[in-house]
């Protein structure tokens, strides 16, 4: 006995049993995963799949990896949120739906612990990797190492996730997990510790990556590139990854503190011991207010990036845009308390936030203002990105107004909790950050992949996600003023509620019918992707940089670093485009070579996160030496870069001319 | 292009790539401030929260801390002194500054574990109140930082005795030596708010 509980700490054959639909969930997952495993055995491409992706340290085939694991959350999360809809569409009065109370709190958790980590940051990660180095003109992030590291530990908290559906169980806490129902007293099994250290090891991996884009920016710019003349997805980029660096370790904290007290009994947030709850509030809402704009300050440099291009004109107010970005960073953090008006901070507090809140609104106004200016006058070509820029205009402003409601702490008083704040933050997340990710992901999918993607079926997706969007949320906002609370599993009949439920689930659908367009368009995309090859490198006449190297770009991304002089350097060129026959000038460059060493760090991280979860102390002792072990023999690796020769460039820049003339 | 052309642009290159790890370090340690910032927030919360159980000023002895903290000030003297000889090119001088740095640095993290023991052994743990979770909690993540950067210095001192002092070590050698300033920082600001206002207070 004493030695079984050495080898499995609390693991044991209960934490396989699960209710019929969690199951369902967890051999769907488990064989959907040994069945690939099968097929790239089958087909012997573990090689390379090992040489090619796993090791990779360039950033664009990171990006790519980013993109399939967010996708596939994106499903899990969508999963979640279908059946969500569906308990609360069928769990009124004598009927109790499909899904117990404990299982439902556990979808609710997992939905949004998994749509902000491993959807939002993903997906954002993703774009960022694809395509922040071209627009600056470099060839790779300041540190690539660090890039792989930070892609592997974000895959090893998204497994960690998952595995909750197979091994105990998922937190029933939110998805913020308020103390102290997310004390060990409150919640004593593994579900909340699962939520810990897949946040905690993915959220290292987003920190890592804060740091990089930052350096990249800040040192890797093309020569000539002043800060003024970049692109405005690197400066929200630039804004973003600021507020990873100054919020990230906030929740590397709030979170340590927590384990702390679950795992070796501290008293920082129990319920008592000279402890304070309302601290982890605090703590937490100062990294998760400044967490919306890390995700959404990309969004809106995806749009600033769309709106000229599609509208054939310069950006309407790129200073005030910029000053409006940092604007917005500095606010973000000042806002936090609003999320917690009720927590009884007094009348004078509760105004300062309320109108740090409002004014927030100022900077983000600006940029509506800005974009809806660029397009007054423009040739406006109505591509799908465009399509979800003006549902996310429309939307967005919709949020943003129920957002300055709720700023006003006595409204607040009446909706909080309420799914009237439900539906206000997801109009900001679905409309503001997922529409510009899919706004972006469509644009700049030729760059990365060499091919457009259908436009019919872009469209049509693109609709459906706005209008599923209104049905599934407008309800809410209405059943939120009616007194419907969040994460209610069941209600009574005489509340008035089932028709508006009824509504929000058939919303759900049509959102459904949106994701399953772009799974269609991605696949026939793929299929026909002879038909709309991109061999310009330029399918949309673009403006900036990324758009002047060859789609998918050279390894090296640029042959010749671009000499930048000018805002839109690369669209002011082509008006006074001279074909020139004058024969470049290469230059030999440093490349690192591809590394074992990230993914296994990452492995490493999940089997000491593993460990905590089931206090297997031994299995944590050997996965913290393993990082360690693999850290130390990595810094002593000298011989990690590699010579590109003038004579290699050479000859892959003949291959991308043949791959040209050939098709 | 000629041989030496190549060299001298694959040179500038390399010492371009220096200066990012550079910037990219004071952006860590910036976030490790944040971090710690937070652990002092936490700590300031939690200060009078004792709950029937010690404070800080039945537990603390200030001499004890005092050559704790001389301890570890020298370290940070010594590495100095060990960069400027890296910079210079004496290997033997580095060596010998991070083996007393080091010294130094154990010293001092024995100093704080025995305090920390003690503080147990005298029924006064983490699990005892909010201000003991949040003390053991701050000084214990310093600690840690201490443990890596000693781990660190002997991993540095292997690849000095083995290599030398080659553009690589050197590199991280300036590294090491920002990273423990920063931590001998930190050490200042937990002297003062923690030891001397907790002995005040």
């Amino acid at each position: 006995m004493m030695f079984a509980s050495f080898l499995l700490g609390r693991l044991n054959f209960d934490a396989f049993k699960h209710p019929v639909v969690t199951e369902g969930a967890a051999v769907g997952m488990v064989v959907g995963a040994l069945l690939t495993l099968a097929l790239v055995t089958y087909f012997r491409k573990w090689p390379y799949l090992w040489r090619e992706w796993l090791t990779t340290t360039n950033h664009k085939k990171i990006g790519v990896m980013y993109l399939i694991v967010s996708t596939l959350m994106l499903l899990r999360g969508g999963s979640d949120a279908l059946m969500m809809r569906t308990q609360q569409a069928t769990s009124v009065g004598s009927s109790h739906g499909v899904l117990s109370a404990d299982t439902f709190q556990q979808v609710v958790s997992a939905h949004g612990t998994i749509m902000i980590f491993f959807v939002g940051m993903g997906f954002m990660f993703a774009l960022i990797n694809l395509i922040l180095p071209l627009q600056l003109g470099a060839r790779d992030v300041a540190f690539p190492f660090m890039n792989a590291t930070s892609f592997w530990l974000f895959t090893s908290g998204m497994l960690l996730v998952n595995l909750s559906l197979v091994v105990g169980d998922f937190s029933t806490a939110g998805w913020l997990a308020y103390p102290p129902l997310s004390e060990l007293q409150y919640s004593p099994s593994s579900g909340v510790d699962y939520w810990i250290w897949s946040l905690q090891i993915a959220g290292i991996g987003s920190l890592m990556s804060g740091i990089n884009f930052i350096t990249t920016i800040l040192r890797m710019r093309a020569p000539g590139m002043k800060l003024m003349q970049m692109p405005l997805f690197a400066w929200s980029v630039l804004g973003s990854m600021s507020l990873v660096a100054f919020a990230f370790p906030i929740l590397t904290v709030t979170l340590a503190l927590l384990a702390l007290d679950r795992t070796i009994g501290t008293h920082f947030f129990t319920a008592g011991g000279g402890a304070n709850a309302m601290m982890y509030v605090n703590l937490i809402w100062a990294w998760g207010h400044p967490e919306v704009y890390i995700l959404v300050l990309p969004a809106f440099g995806i749009f600033s990036e769309i709106v000229p291009t599609f509208s054939r004109k310069r950006l309407f107010g790129y200073t005030s845009m910029v000053a409006a970005i940092w604007g917005i960073v500095f606010l973000s953090f000042t806002v936090w308390l609003h999320h917690f008006f009720t927590m009884g901070a007094g009348a004078d507090v509760n105004a300062f936030f309320g109108i740090a809140t409002m004014i927030i609104a100022i900077p983000t106004g600006v940029k509506i203002f800005n974009w809806l200016f660029t397009m007054y006058q423009g040739k406006i070509r109505f591509t799908s990105p465009m399509i979800y820029f003006m549902g996310f205009v429309f939307l967005f402003t919709m949020g943003g107004v129920t957002g300055v409601m709720l700023a006003v702490p006595a409204i607040d008083f009446q909706v909080h909790n309420s799914l009237f704040l439900v539906a206000h933050f997801h109009t900001m997340i679905v409309s503001g950050v997922l529409f510009g990710y899919f706004a972006g992901l469509t644009y700049w999918f030729p760059k990365a992949f060499g091919f457009k993607l259908n436009e019919a079926l872009g469209k049509a997706a693109a609709y459906c996600w706005i209008i599923g969007f209104a049905l599934a949320f407008g309800p809410l906002y209405i059943l939120g003023l009616m007194g419907a609370t969040r994460r209610l599993d069941h209600y009574d009949a005489s509340t008035g509620w089932h028709p508006l439920f009824l509504v929000a689930g058939f919303g759900a659908l049509v959102i459904s019918c949106g994701v399953a367009l772009q799974i269609l368009q991605i696949i026939y995309s793929v299929l026909t992707r002879s038909w709309h090859r991109d061999l310009t490198g330029d399918p949309w006449n673009g403006r900036t940089l990324e758009w002047a190297t060859a789609s998918p770009p050279p390894f090296y991304n640029f042959a010749v670093l671009p000499l930048v002089r000018e805002r839109d350097d690369f669209w002011a060129s082509k008006q006074l485009a001279k074909p020139s026959n004058v024969q470049p000038k290469y230059e030999p460059f440093l490349e690192l070579k591809s590394t074992g060493a990230p993914i296994i760090i990452a492995g490493f991280a999940f089997v000491f996160g593993f460990g905590i979860i089931w206090h297997i102390w031994w299995l944590v002792a050997v996965g913290f030496v393993g990082i360690i072990a693999t850290l130390i023999a990595r810094t002593g690796n000298d011989d990690a870069e590699r010579v590109v020769s003038v004579a290699e460039i050479k000859k892959v820049e003949a291959e991308i001319v043949a791959r040209m003339e050939h098709v | 292009m000629s041989e030496l052309a190549e060299t001298a642009v694959l040179h500038e290159e390399r010492r371009h790539s220096d200066d990012k790890t550079m910037f990219g370090f004071w952006t860590y340690i910036m976030t490790d401030c944040v971090l710690f910032a937070s652990l002092f927030a936490t700590y300031a919360v939690l200060h009078n929260n004792t709950f029937g159980g010690p404070s800080g000023r039945t537990l603390f002895s200030l001499p004890y801390v005092l050559v704790e903290t001389l301890a570890l000030l020298t370290s940070s003297f010594t590495c100095g002194l060990a960069v400027l000889a890296a910079q210079r090119g004496f290997k033997k001088q580095v060596l010998f500054w991070f083996a007393l740095t080091a010294l130094l640095g154990l010293v001092f993290l024995g100093m704080e574990l025995h305090e920390f023991h003690d503080f147990v052994a005298q029924g006064a743990s983490w699990r005892r109140s909010g201000f003991l979770s949040a003390f053991f909690t701050l000084v214990g993540t310093h600690g840690a930082h201490i443990t890596a950067g000693l781990i660190w210095m002997i991993t540095m001192m292997t690849q000095v005795a083995r290599r030398g002092l080659t553009r690589g070590t050197l590199r991280r050698l300036q590294l090491l030596g920002l990273f423990w300033h920063f931590l001998d920082i930190v050490w200042i600001f937990i002297f003062t708010i923690v030891y001397l206002q907790g002995v005040s207070l």
